[in-house]
């Protein structure tokens, strides 16, 4: 490969074998199984807002790369499992999405909390809406 | 029958008509519906990294409550009714889960050590399932007020069908909305979009978001010529329904639809009192007499 990109995208770096693991691990899931097919991608309902596709985010975990800590697409992955009734390699995505939230929350981070909401708009919103945010949002 | 009910924190606040309209419904189909006295958050999402057992606590906890109904003869059977989706898939899955894996269970029976030991005897199911058990020639024999005229277009939502293993019907093509609204004499209105989520809890913090992927599914329902949305989760209804005034800031020429809980529409083809359609967000009233249901 002579672009850098496409060197990034087929290398795996020894060095990155800890965070695969991780993820591996946290997820349940054997991402190696996935050979980017998009299926995922072309699936999600949020691709919009996502600055990784959901097939790109599961190549760059077999590479164990850092920026899967960094992408938008985890926090945009409100598991609707779409992905995960048409991965034909059995892959359950949203776990994998899960696990790179949980790498980062893990840290101590807030993803958003509740402080950042008017009075008004902490009344108009059901629990069900708060409790689950909050879940996957915070620490 | 007698079964246990897991309502939910928001079918006692935000979607008091769902549950009301639930109780009436089940009453016309024979059900009587109890609550467990102590009943505790569900966890609202399943806790999908492997090491999380934390998350378990919470539904676990409460069916431990359904096996002491059971033991307490309160009960008929080991099943536990649901209907927030939420509720649903969270309760299921830490069940499954849990009784999958020894070494879990160990540890959240250690964990709450001061309960009785959960025995892994509780079925969770959907009042969706219930209803279809029942059989459609029941349901249609408890009809007094037919739904004559009324277009209506099921929205299934997510949790209801996915994950595949934990869901009620075929994800690709669910029936069991449909088949009761044609029991109910209603006419269905298919929606490509009735599977693709709402938005769910992006409502709190990227509203526009949400707001977008909902008004997709309102538009795909008034394009196929519905009168009417039918939820079966609080959270679609909110981003469905209440949160319409959000999409027209969005989408001028959007007119709105009125959107209800499926038990909703049961408790009025039964000619039941507490249809609770006064809690709804557009007002669906309007659609109901111009149909000569109300």
């Amino acid at each position: 490969m002579s672009n850098g990109t496409s060197e990034l995208y087929f290398t795996f770096r020894p060095e990155n074998a800890a965070l695969k693991a991780k993820i591996e691990e946290l997820s349940g899931e054997n991402i190696d199984l996935c050979f980017q097919c998009g299926a995922c991608s072309s699936s999600c309902p949020l691709t919009s807002e996502m600055d990784l596709l959901p097939s790109t985010v599961i190549r760059y975990a077999q590479l164990g790369m850092e920026e899967v800590l960094e992408s938008k697409t985890p926090w945009i992955c409100i598991t609707c499992f779409n992905c995960e009734i048409r991965c034909p390699r059995g892959i359950d995505i949203a776990n994998v999405m899960e696990a790179i939230r949980e790498m980062v929350l893990r840290t101590k981070y807030d993803k958003f909390t509740l402080d950042e909401l008017t009075p008004e708009e902490l009344r108009e919103l059901p629990q069900i809406a708060l409790i689950s945010n909050q879940r996957k949002l915070t620490a | 029958m007698r079964l246990a009910y897991y309502p939910g924190c928001t079918m006692k606040t935000d979607a008091k008509n769902f549950d009301e309209s639930t109780y009436s419904a089940a009453e016309a189909l024979g059900i009587e519906l109890l609550e467990p006295t102590r009943w505790n958050c569900c966890g609202t999402v399943h806790a999908l990294a492997k090491d999380n057992v934390m998350n378990y606590l919470a539904p676990i906890r409460n069916l431990i409550r359904v096996e002491q109904m059971n033991e307490a003869e309160l009960v008929d059977d080991k099943r536990v009714v649901t209907q927030c989706a939420m509720c649903y898939n969270t309760l299921k899955r830490a069940n499954a889960d849990a009784k999958a894996d020894p070494d879990k269970m160990g540890k959240i029976r250690d964990f709450m050590e001061k309960e009785p030991n959960y025995q892994g005897s509780v079925n969770v199911v959907h009042m969706l399932e219930l209803i279809k058990g029942l059989g459609w020639e029941e349901v249609k024999s408890k009809v007094v007020k037919p739904l004559d005229g009324l277009k209506v277009s099921p929205y299934y939502g997510c949790l209801l069908l996915r994950p595949r293993e934990y869901g009620i019907d075929d994800p690709d093509h669910p029936t069991v909305m449909e088949d009761l609204f044609e029991a109910l004499g209603a006419e269905v209105v298919d929606n490509p979009y009735k599977a693709k989520c709402c938005g769910a809890y992006h409502a709190v913090h990227l509203k526009e978001v949400a707001a977008d992927l909902s008004y997709r599914i309102l538009r795909q329902a008034q394009e196929a010529g519905a009168d009417i949305i039918v939820t079966a989760c609080p959270l679609c209804q909110f981003n469905l329904g209440d949160r319409q005034n959000e999409i027209k800031k969005h989408q001028r020429e959007f007119e709105g639809i009125p959107v209800v809980y499926y038990t909703q529409l049961m408790a009025l083809a039964f000619g039941k009192e507490g249809t609770g359609f006064e809690q709804n967000i557009p007002d669906p009233v309007p659609v109901l007499e111009e149909k000569g249901l109300l």
